[in-house]
């Protein structure tokens, strides 16, 4: 894309980057509204206030603060909560190897905050969006406003449960997690367009159901780690034995520097 | 339990998952086949967050695999619609309103 017109056209098109990525993350947003509430609640209840608003603030992982919560409440040590956080949280080094390309280009002054802002709403946003319309010049700027518009809200919906949230005992069962369940589903089923990915998908679901009982997440990475196994090497048959492609594409295990 | 010391361990913890792949992004590059590997990265994470978040209800009872169970239903609406429209919005507001309808008509 060619510049045209100066520092109002390059403005404008930042902030409908900004307000689109912000747009596209809104149905995230709502499905987090009983997360963020829950935990306030929770937290207040185990650690006080401040603290609860300061695993929102400087953690920004529900689930590794979820779990933090109900360790502190088994007694466990330090090292123990360490350690989930952790297990919980590999997944993001996956998200941010299927990311990195487009932000190799930017500062690394940007790619701090959009590394340190990277959740599992935000990956799918943003996965789609590349995949979709591909980078742009300020592609980035729509990152930030999925980033800005998870972050916020979690910090609202966590002051909310640690303000109010005992005067809604049942928000659990308000269903609105769901809207994370269909936004993921959105997502997930256009990209099931052949048998690696069909296959991929069906194994991820299928371990993560039989290896649900599994402490920490392991059964999500897990699932995962199998799903992307099975997708590659059906992927890596499916192209050898596609014998009209071009012998220069598969080179595997050459390191590009 | 000393709780400050226990959130600054789980903040730096998380940045160092997240930030070294994009800090380092410069410095290397996946091999082609690890790249080939995490083009599956989206389908099977997302997979694996979903199916049991809908097979398993909220209070830990044994996995729900009948129509009694709204998130079931709804979520298989919900893949018919994306299927058929490949619109997220679509697939969000249907899937929303089919499982808010049936949670309030299937008896629990």
């Amino acid at each position: 894309m060619v510049p045209e017109g100066g520092a109002a056209t390059e403005t404008a098109s930042r902030r409908h980057e900004l307000l689109t990525g912000l747009r596209d993350t809104l149905p995230l947003m709502f499905g987090s509204i009983a997360f963020g509430m829950i935990f306030g609640t929770l937290a207040t209840a185990a650690v006080g206030p401040w603290p609860a608003m300061a695993m929102s603030l400087f953690v920004f992982s529900g689930s590794a603060q979820f779990i933090a919560i109900l360790l502190l409440g088994t007694g466990s040590g330090l090292w123990v909560i360490w350690f989930a956080t952790l297990v919980l949280n590999l997944r993001h080094l996956l998200y941010a190897a299927t990311l990195v390309d487009e932000v190799r280009h930017l500062s690394q002054a940007w790619r701090f905050p959009l590394a340190a802002f990277l959740t599992d709403e935000t990956f799918a946003v943003m996965e789609r969006r590349y995949r979709t319309q591909g980078g742009g010049r300020n592609a980035h700027w729509y990152y930030v406003g999925s980033c800005l518009g998870m972050y916020v809200n979690w910090q609202i919906w966590t002051i909310v449960g640690i303000t109010v949230g005992t005067q809604f005992p049942d928000i659990q069962n308000w269903g609105l997690e769901f809207a994370m369940v269909v936004s993921f589903i959105g997502i997930v089923v256009p990209l099931l367009v052949n048998l690696p990915y069909w296959a991929a998908a069906a194994t991820a679901g299928v371990v993560a159901v039989v290896a649900n009982p599994l402490p920490y997440k392991l059964g999500l990475m897990l699932a995962a780690l199998l799903g992307i196994a099975v997708g590659l090497v059906l992927d890596l048959r499916k192209r050898g034995l596609d014998s009209t492609r071009t012998a220069t594409e598969s080179a595997p295990w050459t390191i590009q520097s | 339990m000393n709780v400050p010391v226990m959130i600054l361990g789980m903040a730096l913890i998380n940045l160092a998952i997240r930030w070294p792949v994009y800090l380092l992004a410069n410095h290397f590059r996946f091999p082609p086949l690890i790249e080939r590997a995490l083009a599956f990265v989206p389908v099977a994470v997302l997979t694996a967050i979903i199916v049991p978040t809908v097979l398993f209800p909220k209070d830990g009872r044994a996995i729900d695999f009948s129509w009694h169970n709204p998130a079931l239903i709804a979520a298989v609406i919900a893949g018919g619609v994306s299927w058929r429209t490949k619109n997220l919005f679509a697939t969000i507001g249907i899937g929303m309103v089919a499982f808010l309808l049936l949670r309030w008509l299937l008896p629990i």
